[in-house]
């Protein structure tokens, strides 16, 4: 069994030590948000953060996170209103929307570590979560539009 | 005559052998009834609490989900696996029966309370050196923990190589029992950071290479070893860090887990840190003075030559891999990796390990890379907060392959590594079989 905090609540997984995070989040806990895509860690839809910090939670064993905080979309700001999330609705980022969870949870380590970043910045922090519909453009638009709001103190 | 020469050998031999079994022994330490633990003064034990933690005792003398200093966690040796013992004061399985007398004989030359001898596997001849203070405040602290009853699991150190008596023979080739003697050409936090180091901490157990019967090589101390399948990197002026360690890194890193210019602890030295060193018992004065022994050992003041240019240079390499190279092992770097280890300058964040800094990319073997790859870092590994995937089950040993040879190539200036596929199949295997 691993316990675990999952958005501020406390929870315990009976799954086997060796079974990825994704697995536990989506099919023992429920939650949705956070999405199935390569398996392998290579396109990101599966980003939640661990202790702040965005990961792929398809190769995180939940052995892994034991006693750590995790946090999916669904946590990521109890309204649904974090500054990414107002950014992408502003600027209708996705199309078909799958990936964007991880999209966003990716991008909000970026503006951590990088709250005023640069195209270059966005390449290399984003270039491990691919899109399918191509909505690129926008989502370096809504990152530079959320990390304008963190500036301007509409957030915490 | 050949005749005559064989038989004088084996007569000898036999001499040599019974001469070492009468020497080998000693006499048991009379048992006594467990002391009260109100006989100890609270600042005696108090002082032996900080020195257990800075010796990280609970490391090897805890067992998988087992009570602390119940003993049971295995120590994986060339010649087979010792088990840690029971350090509490139960007087059936732990040393609950043991005078003080019994104690530190066993600290200072490394013999049982019933006169057997112990494997070096247990540090004995590091803390030969400690002082009669200290090793009275370690027994005072051990005999004040909650007694468990908790039998130690049997080695499997095979015969002939189990006998204890034996060990005789190997102290006497490499045994020097005595007191740390203060160096008066150095100043006391030097003599305060070396007494923690090669009493308290051992940190040679792990840092120095050893010889075919498992003694330290003192002649090359801090040379670098491996353990437990990972490389404990040299600490002398051989230590691979493309930035030498200085005073304040060694600090930051002992104290938190990581540092900006070297990256994170992994294997064996994560609980060297997180359950002792990082403790908040462990003085700062005591890590300051470690660092600066080590800063003095590694000879890190003639070696560091301007660091803002280094990490500067090596903060170039950070961003490659994410242009239009059209290089499939760059593509492969960026898929898995950049997102995370992507630093812009001036100086990398700590959640954010630099590679083109870390020694595992410059280190002769790929060791330490492929098993960080292959296992990744989990919440009770490294530093704090960060945690790292695991592609074992994502990558194949010829991408592991590709990837290290495109970071060796792109972030040293060292040789390829040689037969990188192989290694990662072969740490594969062992890895798996140790699970």
């Amino acid at each position: 069994m691993t316990t675990f905090d999952l958005n501020g609540r406390t929870v315990s997984a009976h799954s086997p030590d060796d079974t990825p995070l994704l697995w536990v989040i989506r099919d023992e806990l429920g939650l949705t948000g956070t999405k199935f895509g390569c398996g392998i860690g290579f396109c990101g839809a599966c980003t939640v953060h661990v202790e702040g910090r965005a990961t792929r939670s398809c190769i995180t064993p939940i052995s892994a996170v034991a006693g750590a905080k995790v946090t999916t979309i669904e946590g990521l700001d109890t309204e649904g209103r974090h500054p990414l999330q107002t950014a992408w609705l502003e600027l209708q980022v996705p199309q078909c929307g799958y990936c964007q969870p991880g999209q966003i949870m990716q991008a909000a380590t970026l503006l951590k570590d990088f709250p005023n970043p640069s195209d270059r910045d966005i390449d290399a922090v984003m270039a491990g979560n691919v899109c399918r519909c191509m909505t690129y453009g926008r989502i370096r638009k809504a990152i530079k539009l959320a990390a304008a709001k963190l500036q301007g103190g509409a957030h915490e | 005559m050949i005749r005559r020469i064989s038989i004088a050998i084996l007569v000898a031999a036999c001499f040599i052998l019974a001469g070492l079994l009468l020497l080998a022994r000693r006499p048991a330490i009379a048992t006594i009834e467990r002391p009260v633990p109100k006989s100890f003064s609270a600042g005696s034990i108090a002082q032996g609490e900080v020195l257990a933690a800075a010796g990280h005792c609970a490391s090897c003398h805890t067992g998988p989900d087992g009570q602390p200093f119940a003993g049971g966690y295995g120590v994986n040796t060339p010649f087979g696996i010792i088990y840690g013992s029971n350090l509490t004061p139960d007087p059936k399985t732990g040393i609950g029966m043991w005078s003080l007398k019994a104690f530190e004989r066993a600290m200072r030359e490394g013999v049982s309370r019933d006169g057997s001898h112990l494997f070096p596997a247990f540090p004995y001849y590091a803390y030969t050196k400690l002082s009669d203070d200290d090793v009275k405040a370690l027994y005072a602290y051990l005999m004040t923990r909650p007694a468990v009853s908790a039998t130690t699991p049997a080695n499997t150190v095979p015969f002939p190589l189990k006998i204890r008596a034996f060990q005789e023979g190997w102290k006497l080739l490499f045994f020097r029992s005595g007191r740390y003697r203060t160096d008066p050409s150095k100043s006391d936090q030097w003599n305060r950071g070396a007494y923690l180091a090669e009493a308290v901490a051992d940190c040679s157990g792990c840092h120095t290479s050893r010889n075919f019967l498992g003694a330290e090589n003192t002649h090359n101390p801090y040379s670098g070893y491996e353990v437990d399948g990972w490389i404990a990197p040299a600490l002398s002026a051989a230590n691979p860090s493309p930035i030498p360690w200085t005073e304040e890194e060694f600090f930051t890193y002992l104290r938190t887990g990581a540092s900006p210019l070297h990256g994170a602890t992994a294997a064996t030295m994560t609980a060297v840190v997180r359950d002792s060193l990082a403790r908040p018992i462990v003085p700062e004065a005591d890590i300051r003075a470690i660092a600066a022994y080590f800063a003095n050992v590694d000879h890190s003041s003639v070696r560091v030559v301007g660091i803002e240019t280094m990490t500067r240079e090596a903060l170039t390499t950070s961003d490659l891999g994410i242009g239009q190279e059209h290089d499939p092992d760059a593509d492969l770097y960026a898929s898995a990796c950049i997102s995370c280890h992507y630093n812009s300058g001036p100086v990398p964040l700590s959640a954010r390990p630099e590679l083109a800094l870390n020694s595992a990319l410059t280190l002769h073997e790929p060791t330490n890379f492929i098993q960080a790859v292959l296992r990744g870092v989990s919440e009770g590994e490294g530093a704090p907060g960060l945690v790292m995937p695991q592609y074992a089950s994502s990558l194949s040993d010829g991408e592991i392959a590709r990837l290290g040879a495109y970071l060796r190539r792109t972030r040293t200036k060292y040789p390829a590594w040689a037969d990188l596929e192989s290694r990662v199949s072969a740490i594969r295997r062992e890895s798996a079989k140790s699970q």
